[in-house]
């Protein structure tokens, strides 16, 4: 159940250009959490703001009840999010979303597919897949060498291949062409990123099972408002809401 | 005794205070974070005669204190949302106003009878002010005439009272209000959203798909209060306001305008518990400023006026 709560900001760095890493603490628990959900965040706390900011999950500690988010600074939201101070308090919804049900899945080895700042929620995902035994395979793709971050984090965990659009770090392309030149295998792929690039993964996927985290402009975050709908393919007015029954989605079940 | 209560055309209001029609859906979310029966009424989200998809995503746009919306007056059609949506409303001793949208009057007609007939519909608004639909919508609510004939028709088939709501996007929002009481309408809700539009700096076009949305937020407050203002002058039936309202001093503004009861729209995204929260706050409000009811503050905002404000 979705509850309204104060984080804490314990420490903010700024980890890779306009890219900022937030540790927060919670007075809730954060047991139910799952990898792939996202926290709602109030900016400010005037009128300023009307719209919540939604931000992934990039990492918890639950018995700890520390949450890891990382940002980018697009717009005057999240500058003015970038410029809280340590010990300020955020005003949050959470948990938000359905996450990768990776409990419910028959799974040996996965590849994880992350473009810009939709590879924070991939790297708790696979924290946990790691600790279930599964192995991974992650591909981060950025625009170029200033945005990279996490690099190290995932190569912890698994083999992971670094794309730049331009060239600027690791090899020049998309993540789909290391995904055509490595051809991987694996059970299923989990993915998140801009809609164009989980198009592209999931056409150069497509006979392959797999799960895409969904960016979409919200409003309310709950289920309300109807503004971060995406097509479904039953008929041409069924819809599911990215905040509620997403972000994550079985490649196959919304139209991109 | 309620010093919150309101006698409205069909709606016995425990309090003034309802969440606005699309912003609350049909309840259902915003049951997981508060008892519904503490509200004074429920606004439900826009039916059509037909399920709508609505418009292409980007929907929504944060504005300087405020934000647009294009939705598109996506709905699953009116059976659905008589047989899916409005019964999980009747656990609640809250009225429901169903909001009625359309393309033609014909449409209206339809969508009216069907869900007036509904026994857990107290009232209805008539949506003749959506901005963000190709058809119908803002047309039937920018001219006078087609104001006049869609209300007037929406009543004969309607049974219950039927309140319009009105659009900002006129220049003389006097002259419908005028029209809509002259062809029957028990009361009115105002302001919809006034149509504006971002640009992406970098993409160089319009942020929503549907490139113009309707405005709402703290920004749209004073145009509300003025245009209820000028309407309580010249209108009698009466008004549920609305319009970037996001405390109790905001509502007994409001109150003070003319309105006899206010919805809360866009501040439910920022604070799911802003309805609970202004219900809570608002005996307060009332007694710091000199008033013993919601009743009692109804249009005193009126008694001191002396200039002529009719905007002619």
């Amino acid at each position: 159940m979705i509850t309204k709560s104060l984080l804490t900001i314990e420490q903010v760095n700024e980890i890779a250009l306009d890219t900022f890493e937030m540790k927060l603490k919670a007075t809730v628990s954060l047991d139910e959490v799952e990898p792939g959900q996202f926290i709602h965040i109030r900016i400010g706390n005037d009128n300023a703001h009307q719209l919540r900011r939604p931000i992934s999950i990039a990492d918890l500690d639950k018995p700890k009840q520390m949450m890891t988010i990382v940002f980018k600074v697009v717009g005057t939201g999240t500058e003015t999010l970038a410029q809280a101070n340590v010990g300020d308090k955020l005003d949050i919804l959470l948990p938000c979303g359905t996450g990768y049900p990776i409990d419910k899945l028959e799974v040996q080895k996965a590849l994880l597919i992350g473009g810009g700042i939709g590879v924070p929620p991939l790297y708790y995902l696979a924290k946990q897949l790691v600790q279930k035994g599964v192995e991974v395979i992650v591909i981060l793709g950025f625009q170029s060498k200033e945005y990279v971050f996490y690099e190290e984090k995932f190569a912890s965990l698994g083999v992971c291949h670094v794309v730049t659009n331009d060239g600027s770090y690791g090899s020049k392309g998309f993540v789909t062409n290391v995904i055509q030149e490595q051809s991987p295998t694996f059970d299923y792929y989990f993915s998140c990123g801009p809609t164009p690039m989980l198009r592209a993964v999931s056409q150069t996927l497509s006979d392959k099972k797999g799960y895409l985290s969904l960016e979409e402009r919200m409003g309310c975050g709950v289920g309300t408002c109807f503004a971060c709908v995406i097509p479904t393919p039953e008929s041409s007015t069924s819809y599911k809401k990215v905040c509620q029954d997403g972000p994550v989605f079985e490649a196959d079940e919304v139209i991109l | 005794m309620n010093n919150l209560a309101v006698e409205l055309p069909g709606l016995s209001l425990k309090n003034p205070i309802m969440p606005a029609s699309g912003c609350f859906g049909f309840g259902r979310e915003y049951s997981k974070f508060y008892d519904l029966n503490k509200l004074g009424a429920i606004m439900i989200k826009a039916a059509t005669k037909e399920a709508r998809f609505g418009n292409a995503t980007p929907r929504v746009a944060e504005t300087a204190s405020g934000m647009l919306n294009a939705i598109g007056l996506q709905n699953p059609g009116v059976e659905k949302i008589l047989a899916e949506e409005v019964p999980f409303l009747m656990q609640y001793a809250t009225p429901v106003i169903a909001n009625v949208a359309g393309s033609t009057i014909e449409e209206y007609e339809a969508v009216a009878e069907a869900i007036s007939r509904s026994s857990n519909i107290a009232a209805i608004e008539l949506n003749i002010s959506c901005p963000n639909v190709k058809e119908g919508g803002v047309q039937f609510g920018t001219d006078p005439t087609l104001a006049s004939e869609v209300t007037r028709r929406v009543k004969a088939k309607s049974n219950v009272p039927v309140y319009v709501k009105l659009s900002p996007n006129v220049t003389d929002i006097v002259e419908i209000a005028k029209a809509v009481e002259a062809a029957g309408a028990d009361g009115l809700s105002m302001i919809n959203t006034l149509t504006g539009m971002q640009i992406d700096l970098h993409k160089r076009k319009p942020v929503l798909a549907n490139k113009i949305g309707g405005m709402s937020g703290p920004a749209l407050k004073p145009i509300a209060i003025r245009m209820i203002y000028q309407v309580r002058q010249q209108v009698s039936i009466p008004i549920i306001g609305m319009g970037g309202i996001t405390s109790a001093e905001d509502v007994l503004e409001f109150l003070l305008a003319g309105a006899s009861a206010v919805a809360v729209g866009t501040a439910n995204f920022q604070n799911p518990f802003i309805c609970p929260e202004i219900i809570d706050a608002l005996p307060g409000v009332l007694e710091k400023c000199g008033f013993s009811s919601v009743e009692d503050a109804i249009g005193k905002g009126h008694e001191h006026a002396t200039a002529d404000i009719s905007g002619a």
